[in-house]
Formats: structure tokens, C-alpha cells, sequence
């Protein structure tokens, strides 16, 4: 079994209204050192996988196909054999 | 007319986009469940609003793998009308059959309220009974609606006469303030490449009668039918 941290995040260049007001949140809490939050989603996927490779391969086709929209959104994933 | 309504898990305007077409139009309108995968029967298929699978992941993203979209991208394919509102745009894109995306809104508030429109495009599917530049009153009601795609897909849109019509004041003048969910250029509904697939965010089947505050939903309406007779006698 594999298991895969995966982080779909928002492109550089895609506005992030929620990381804006994040960062207003944590401004008025006193953390004035913050200068940027990005706001993304998290996912674990347990998965059964001959290999590692195929493991990686079907995660990345999963990213592609649904995880992450490519028009606004990029993705990286971690994954260990458990 | 026969139209197709589309029913996903959590959609909600489909017995108003029913009552619209059926009740006021005299058109024929079925609910369709998103498990059947045959709309062969149907000159027009509508994707309403509402939050399918719960908006989870992102809206639309879930609907677009369901048994029924594959025959609404056949239902496109040979030409027919396809209209996705609200959610129903968002599922449209999701499955690629029109570009970009619908965000979160830029004030993170669910925006539900009057809007106007101001038609740029008037001889698309569904503003063909409508003239450039007319100014119509249509309420909007979502959190995710803010439009995105990157600048060179925008110019496409705007240079190909995609744009159906933008968010705009009273005037008809596209103003920051006008725009109510920070959709990009003020864009409130395109029309892919061919003009058979349509996507809007505000929601002409809640403006049908004057009880619900204004009848401009039905000039777009009727801009369908319009169209789909003019198809047949052709």
C-alpha cells in the first residue's frame, strides 16, 4: 500500500481572496511579519500499487483528471510506501 | 420545444427552470436524473443551478464525471443547445466544454441580488431576441461565480464575439462596482467556439413573472426556442 500527501495549490498568478483575508486575520492578531498567505487543499489517498512507479503515475493521472483544475491550479504530491 | 432538465445530487433550480419553460412557455421540459445517459430524445438540454455533490473539491468538478454528461457532450457535438446556469456553468467548464473558471467570489460572501446585464453579443442561442447594448435585470445567487481564465483565452472570447453579455449599472456601463463576484472584464456568459453551448451565472429562470420582481428571464428563454425553431425549419 502507498500513501500520497497531495497539495493542489493556486498558480502564482491566480488571485486568492481567501489567502488575502487570511493574512488580514493573522495581521490583527499581531502577526505583522506575515506578508503573503496562499490558501490550497490538502488530500491523503491510500492506494494499492504494484510499485512505486505506477503508484506515482496513477496519483499524477488522478491530479490531472480531478484533483486539481490546471486552468487555475498546480500540484505536487509526496508518496511513501506504508 | 423538448427540453432535457438535468437533476445531479444537491441541484436546486430545476423544478424552476421546469415551471418556466413547461408553465409560462408551453414548452415540453422533463426532469432528467443524472444517472440516465440517453438524451436523444431532447432538442435542448438544460444544467441548472443548485450545489451538485455539495460542491465538493470544486464546483462542477464531481458532476462532470456523471453517466449523463457524456451524453450531453454528444448532445453538443452534433450542435444542439446546451445551457448550463450557475452550477450548471461551472459543470460546463469543469467537463471543458467552455473555458475557464468559476472561483470563489472576490468578497468571500454569498452574493444573492439583482443584477444588470448588458448584452454585447445578440445573436448568440440565447440573446438573439435581445439588441447590443440592451440593459436587462437578472438576479444572480452563488458564492463560487467570480469568472477566470488567463488573458489570452479572454482576448479569444472577446475578439470571436463570445462574451454574450457582462455585469454592468443601470446604464449599461461595466463598472468595478457593477460587478458583484469579481469575475474578470465583468463577464457574466460566453458561448463556445461553435454557439451551441452556453453558460451563464445569473439565473433568468427566477426572473419568469412579474410576482418574482421582473420578466427579463424570458427574452432569454425565448432566444432558445426562438433559435430552436428556426434549427427545425431549417
Amino acid at each position: 500500500m502507498f500513501r500520497a500527501r497531495v497539495y493542489v495549490t493556486l498558480k502564482p498568478t491566480v488571485n486568492d481572496p481567501q489567502g488575502l483575508t487570511i493574512r488580514g486575520g493573522l495581521h490583527s492578531l499581531g502577526f505583522e511579519s506575515v506578508e503573503d498567505v496562499r490558501a490550497g487543499k490538502y488530500l491523503e489517498i491510500t492506494l494499492e500499487g504494484d510499485d512505486k512507479a505506477s503508484a506515482e503515475k496513477q496519483v499524477t493521472e488522478m491530479c490531472q483528471k480531478l484533483l486539481a483544475n490546471p486552468v487555475i491550479e498546480d500540484f505536487r504530491f509526496e508518496l511513501r510506501e506504508t | 420545444m423538448r427540453f432535457a432538465v438535468v437533476v445531479f445530487p444537491g441541484t436546486w433550480s430545476d423544478h424552476d427552470c421546469q415551471y418556466v419553460l413547461r408553465d409560462l412557455l408551453g414548452q415540453q421540459a422533463d426532469l432528467v436524473w443524472h444517472r440516465d445517459a440517453d438524451l436523444s430524445g431532447y432538442d435542448a438540454v438544460v444544467l441548472p443551478g443548485g450545489f451538485s455533490y455539495g460542491d465538493y473539491l470544486r464546483c462542477g468538478a464531481i458532476a462532470r464525471f456523471s453517466p449523463v454528461m457524456d451524453a450531453v457532450v454528444r448532445h453538443a457535438e452534433v450542435g444542439k443547445p446546451v445551457i448550463g446556469i450557475c452550477n450548471g456553468f461551472q459543470v460546463l467548464c469543469e467537463s471543458g466544454l467552455l473555458p475557464g473558471v468559476l472561483m470563489r467570489n472576490d468578497s468571500l460572501q454569498f452574493r444573492c441580488q439583482d443584477t444588470y446585464l448588458c448584452i454585447e453579443n445578440a445573436e448568440t442561442l440565447f440573446t438573439n431576441e435581445l439588441t447590443p447594448g440592451q440593459v436587462i435585470s437578472i438576479p444572480i445567487s452563488h458564492g463560487e461565480g467570480s469568472y477566470y481564465a488567463d488573458d489570452a483565452t479572454l482576448d479569444d472570447l472577446e475578439s470571436n464575439g463570445r462574451v454574450a453579455f457582462r455585469y454592468c449599472n443601470a446604464n449599461g456601463e461595466p463598472t468595478p462596482e457593477s460587478n458583484p463576484n469579481g469575475s474578470v472584464r465583468n463577464i457574466a456568459g460566453i458561448v463556445n467556439e461553435r454557439g451551441n453551448v452556453f453558460g451563464m451565472m445569473p439565473h433568468p429562470e427566477r426572473a419568469g413573472e412579474s410576482l418574482m420582481g421582473g420578466t427579463d428571464g424570458l427574452l432569454l428563454w425565448r432566444s432558445v426556442i426562438q433559435a430552436g425553431v428556426a434549427t427545425v425549419a431549417g
